[in-house]
């Protein structure tokens, strides 16, 4: 039975009750933080698989729905192998999204159509593309590089029932965003909220992370909300089926498995 | 026509509802998949020119479709079914299509394939070197859905892979010409106005089975293939009974071999491609006979990139050097048109999204600067919700001259409107 171990919404500052500021060594340590967030997050296990629910909102409450599973395998040198098959909405049942992503340099990445058998390569900038029209983009569902951002421990507070740790990133490097501030659990170093702010230093989208598990003995956020806050539109995500360590193959990151997607695992 | 829609509905729903049912049943809904579409597509001519007798007047194309896929697998064993039903408003009449129907079975690590399928090789978008299987141009020059532009083939491949190297090889013992836009609805050039014309397809024998290879694999990000084709061309050569004053054409399909690779990766910000291939005319390969293809190198070179948020643009560069262009140009008989020993063509494409990717506003287009003609095809899709969407095409030929590849369609400009409902 996986046990619940904290649910939190987008938390209202009243709830925040304990304010304090970061000590030099909490300081010293933002990027740490921040590499072990990004390894709680995107990297949990050797190997994952999980359906996932995305839920797109308008702010006009018109909804659209994606169901895909997640097939996720880590590699040595913290490289990464993505294979998202869609289930659903039905134009793009079968589709399949293929990346293997690197430390630094460009993701590879690839896309199955099945309504034409065909295997594109897909040109796209990480820190700007929305995933599959969502308000998520291709770095929130797969991580950035964490030295293209400068990092800094703001202060330590705490986030509905969790201790936090709240830092700001300013990137180096192209992103969507001039600014983003994320409160990390001090104990599990998932994200359970983070802002992002525009050139101009305006909020513009809010990621809170609505739900945390325990799979296997790692803390999973099977819950996720980003909303973009300018235009009302909002993505709920949620991971169902969630397993560690099921033993991926190889061969399920190929191109030769995107025309022949391995049925056994996408069930 | 009533009664087919009733029909059709009747299936949509009874498919909705044993969606859900199959999941009680024995069969594991996991195994079984149930999808399709329901479709208006209409394509008008928009230029006021016919051809004589035009079949369709102005509609090139028109018709209401109902597509059914049907999926099961156990194990290492599957079957799938693309099965089309349509009402043809050009001839009047309703048809049938089936786009895939095969078997497939799993031997430790080699799938043999075998039926009819759709088979895409080649890294080009639209131009295609070491993509030797069968297209439907008259679809594509019509405004239907891309899927329409592959014409399905029967067929067996054999699949095997690691994950470092995979090969497919397959067998055609049908053959399957190119389908080119008819001449009683699109005005094109006819270098044999008014002749006869019969068609002599490659007889259904062994040692006419087209073999197709390619072996392919990813290396240092690249993919990269090498293919290997002994068939026969797919677009019709004009063989005359007389070349002074002929009666009879007939329409026929060389032997041809290609030979070629290609690459595909990361680079320069984007996404590089190319790709090669080696045109054999085997049965002409001095290049004596004007009414066979001589050989030829074809290449391209393609350039991807998002400028910004959901805008991708890509670039192609696009040849065809015919060898023994000396002897091409000495057997032409007099008043045909002749090609250029290099025929070029450049591509274009544009594509932006907008409110969440659920409308997409797009631009492809050809430029042939040996040619001089081009062809654009702009179009508007909408996606209304997750089941609907709809869409608007153009398609705009022109050029210097009416006997080029493209420029012969200059009067055929058309406007298509889809709608398409899946399930």
């Amino acid at each position: 039975m996986k046990t619940l171990i904290a649910f939190c919404t987008t938390l209202p500052l009243i709830l925040m009750t304990t304010v304090g500021q970061p000590s030099a060594a909490v300081a010293s340590d933002a990027m740490e933080i921040i590499q072990k967030s990004q390894a709680a997050f995107f990297e949990a296990g050797q190997d994952l698989k999980a359906r996932i629910k995305m839920t797109l909102m308008t702010r006009e409450g018109q909804q659209r729905l994606r169901e895909l599973t997640m097939l996720r395998k880590n590699f040595p040198a913290g490289e990464q192998k993505y294979f998202l098959y869609f289930h659903s909405p039905a134009d793009v049942s079968g589709t399949i999204f293929m990346v293997y992503k690197y430390p630094v340099k460009d993701d590879d990445r690839w896309l199955f159509i099945p309504a034409l058998n065909l295997v594109q390569r897909v040109a796209a900038r990480d820190s700007r593309s929305s995933f599959v029209g969502s308000d998520f983009s291709y770095e929130d569902v797969s991580g950035r590089d964490v030295e293209a951002d400068i990092h800094q421990v703001l202060r330590t507070e705490a986030l509905g029932s969790r201790q936090t740790v709240v830092i700001e990133s300013v990137p180096t490097r192209e992103a969507d965003y001039a600014k983003k501030v994320s409160w990390i659990d001090q104990v599990t170093f998932l994200p359970l909220k983070e802002e992002y702010y525009d050139v101009q230093g305006a909020l513009y989208k809010v990621f809170t992370a609505d739900e945390i598990r325990d799979v296997q003995g790692l803390p999973t956020a099977t819950k996720r909300t980003m909303t973009n806050v300018k235009t009302g539109h909002k993505t709920d995500v949620v991971l169902d089926a969630v397993a560690y360590n099921v033993g991926l193959g190889d061969e399920i990151f190929t191109e030769r498995a995107l025309r022949r997607p391995p049925e056994k695992w996408l069930k | 026509m009533l009664r087919l829609v009733i029909f059709l509905a009747s299936v949509v729903l009874w498919v909705h509802s044993s969606r859900s049912l199959s999941h009680a049943s024995d069969v594991s809904a996991e195994n079984l998949s149930i999808h399709g579409f329901l479709q208006a597509n209409y394509d008008m001519r928009v230029t006021g020119q016919q051809p004589s007798n035009p079949q369709g007047g102005d509609l090139l194309f028109g018709e209401e479709r109902f597509q059914l896929r049907l999926g099961y697998s156990k194990e290492k064993f599957r079957l799938f079914t693309r099965t089309d039903l349509f009402y043809d408003h050009v001839d009047n009449r309703p048809g049938f299509e089936s786009r895939e129907a095969y078997a497939e079975g799993t031997v430790g690590s080699s799938d043999l394939r075998a039926g009819r399928q759709i088979l895409i090789w080649g890294v080009g978008d639209y131009l295609f070197i070491n993509d030797i299987f069968a297209k439907d141009w008259g679809a594509f020059f019509s405004g239907r859905p891309v899927e329409y532009l592959r014409v399905p083939q029967n067929a067996a491949k054999l699949d095997w892979g690691t994950t470092a190297v995979s090969a497919e090889i397959v067998a055609i013992p049908f053959f399957q010409e190119d389908k080119l836009p008819s001449r009683s609805s699109f005005v094109q050039f006819d270098p044999f106005s008014g002749v006869a014309r019969t068609t002599q397809q490659p007889a259904m024998e062994f040692q006419n089975t087209e073999l197709a290879a390619r072996f392919y694999g990813t290396t240092w990000g690249f993919d990269t293939a090498l293919y290997l084709y002994r068939g026969f061309f797919r677009m019709p050569a004009l063989q005359p009974n007389s070349m002074t004053a002929p009666t009879l054409v007939t329409e026929t399909f060389p032997r041809l071999a290609v030979y070629g690779a290609s690459t595909r990766g990361n680079a320069l910000g984007g996404v590089v491609s190319a790709e090669v291939g080696f045109y054999d005319s085997l049965n002409d390969q001095a290049g004596h006979n004007p009414a066979i293809p001589n050989s030829s190198f074809r290449y391209l070179a393609g350039y991807q990139q998002q400028p910004w948020e959901d805008f991708t643009v890509g670039l192609q560069y696009y040849g065809e050097l015919m060898f023994h262009y000396d002897a091409y140009r000495a057997t032409l008989p007099s008043g045909f048109p002749s090609q250029d020993q290099h025929r070029q063509l450049m591509t274009l494409r544009l594509t932006q999204l907008f409110w969440n990717q659920t409308l997409r506003v797009g631009l492809f287009a050809f430029y042939s600067p040996t040619d001089q003609d081009y062809y654009l095809i702009p179009e508007v899709r909408y996606s209304i919700s997750d089941n609907l969407w709809v869409s608007a095409t153009g398609n705009v030929f022109g050029g210097r001259r009416t006997t080029t590849f493209f420029g012969q369609f200059g009067a055929n400009d058309n406007l298509a409107v889809t709608v398409r409902y899946e399930f």
